[in-house]
């Protein structure tokens, strides 16, 4: 009856009393038995187990690194060429709008680079890359390999016991590491604002990977629910609703992932899609912005939620595009657009929840502090 | 004690009844992070959405299980909503009401029925 994909760790999920929810076209776990709240203070206090197999991985592949980075510098505005062997970094396919079409993790592993992009865009990102690089450069996705995420402060003591070598990475490092005789691909990042990595296993395997994982006292199973709040809390995009196809990078406040060298007067600037929009826009500013906002009220004020300057006021300045209860800051979060005039931190705008006004402010993110490696 | 549809509970209290959500209601829900309760005094019509209730997930409504008038609201509810997932049927109780007309109850599940509706 569900035509639902299932990822390798499908049947731990439902073992563990996982609540299955369709999610991007797979059968995925939302929350576990602790509940999503219990899950999110868990994940910042100790560690967590996100499975993110749902997610695509690629690996992009020149006769050099450098032949398949330049390839990808056609479609992304990141400086994939500098980036150092066995690092990692966040980047974007744009379109001729300037608009994003998915943002994704890029990573240089020596003789080729590994892509991870979000599951619901995966097919399309795969198409455009072929059709952009192939046949000079190959376009493969990795199919045979789950993708585990192990976030929190406790995540760099649990992966250690395993393989000591995951102590010595830093944040964006990547590694191909042991765990029980398997070799893992490794980054030592994640989208939870905290420490930790993002493992890629072979799937056969996958499920005593995690298994082991969540045999330590400090880890628990934490489910989409929670990967939302968490991601929320720490100011990340969700791209469909923070960030999409017409939103450009600098409405979005992600200018910071494009280097100086892909920047006007760099020397490979532009030569993505939208260059000279976004190049614009970065030169003269956006007409509106991706913003932090603090409901004053302790109800939450989540997507879709109008914003207008004053409690009378009859024209929207916005919208919001990902709100909720932050189980860290103890209060509703949100973000979303407005326009750019009243984008300055401290602003106290009005949101419109159950036909009632009720105010915001423009607030600095993330709302909750950082716990990098560096 | 009697039950709704709707997985609310109420429980006479003298004239009045308690009113509560369910624990299969709570569970469904998930983590209650808001409540906003009606304002004491209030005259409601059966079915009027009288309680705004967000969970980690979604808001709801919930609403008024008969006619009356609300006579006390859990203040403690709204200041820690997560009352009504650790004790639905005691501290995390909503609202109380006085029925205008107590044959509505009558009409309500009793405990057996609603077991059977969630069963």
């Amino acid at each position: 009856m569900s035509d639902l994909k299932q990822t390798p760790l499908h049947a731990l999920h439902v073992a563990l009393g996982a609540k299955m929810v369709p999610f991007a076209g797979y059968d995925m776990p939302v929350q576990y038995e602790l509940g999503v709240m219990k899950e999110h203070l868990h994940a910042r206090a100790k560690a967590g187990l996100f499975d993110v197999s749902h997610m695509g991985q690629i690996i992009v592949r020149g006769t050099t690194y450098d032949a398949a980075a330049r390839g990808l510098e056609s479609l992304i505005p990141v400086d994939v060429l500098g980036l150092g062997k066995n690092r990692q970094r966040y980047g974007f396919f744009t379109n001729a709008d300037g608009g994003i079409e998915d943002d994704l993790m890029l990573a240089n592993r020596g003789d080729h680079v590994f892509v991870v992009v979000n599951a619901a865009c995966k097919d399309a990102d795969i198409a455009h890359m072929k059709a952009a690089l192939e046949p000079g450069v190959t376009v493969t996705e990795i199919t045979d390999r789950a993708l585990l995420a192990l976030q929190g402060p406790a995540a760099e003591g649990v992966l250690a016991a395993l393989d000591p070598r995951a102590a010595e990475m830093r944040f964006m490092d990547v590694a191909t590491l042991d765990l029980n005789g398997v070799e893992v691909w490794v980054s030592r990042s994640g989208y939870t604002g905290e420490d930790g990595y993002e493992i890629s296993a072979p799937m056969d395997v996958a499920e005593d990977i995690a298994k082991a994982l969540l045999d330590h006292s400090d880890v628990e199973a934490i489910g989409l629910g929670a990967r939302d709040s968490l991601r929320l809390e720490a100011g990340l995009c969700l791209y469909g609703h923070d960030i999409d196809a017409t939103t450009t990078p600098v409405e979005g406040g992600l200018t910071w992932a494009i280097q100086n060298v892909r920047r006007a007067g760099g020397d490979r600037e532009g030569g993505f899609p939208g260059a000279e929009k976004i190049l614009a826009e970065m030169d003269s500013g956006a007409a509106r912005k991706r913003v932090g906002l603090l409901p004053a009220g302790r109800a939450p004020m989540r997507e879709g939620v109008v914003l207008l300057v004053t409690e009378d006021a009859t024209d929207s300045i916005g919208t919001i595009t990902s709100g909720g209860f932050g189980p860290t800051v103890g209060g509703p979060v949100a973000m979303g657009y407005v326009t750019t005039e009243y984008a300055a931190l401290g602003t106290t705008i009005f949101g419109e929840l159950r036909g009632k006004r009720q105010p915001l402010t423009v607030a600095k993110m993330p709302f909750t502090s950082a716990n990098f490696k560096r | 004690m009697k039950f709704t549809e709707e997985h609310e509970w109420l429980r006479a209290d003298g004239d009045d009844y308690v009113v509560g959500i369910t624990e299969h209601a709570t569970t469904q829900l998930g983590d209650l992070v808001f409540v906003e309760l009606p304002e004491v005094g209030t005259t409601v019509t059966k079915d009027e959405e009288i309680v705004v209730i967000e969970s980690v997930k979604a808001a709801s409504d919930i609403m008024a299980p008969v006619d009356g008038e609300i006579t006390e609201v859990n203040t403690a509810l709204a200041d820690d909503p997560s009352l009504a997932n650790s004790d639905p049927l005691g501290a995390g109780w909503f609202f109380k009401i006085k029925p205008s007309d107590a044959s509505q109850i009558d009409t309500l599940m009793d405990e057996a029925a609603y077991n059977a509706l969630i069963s």
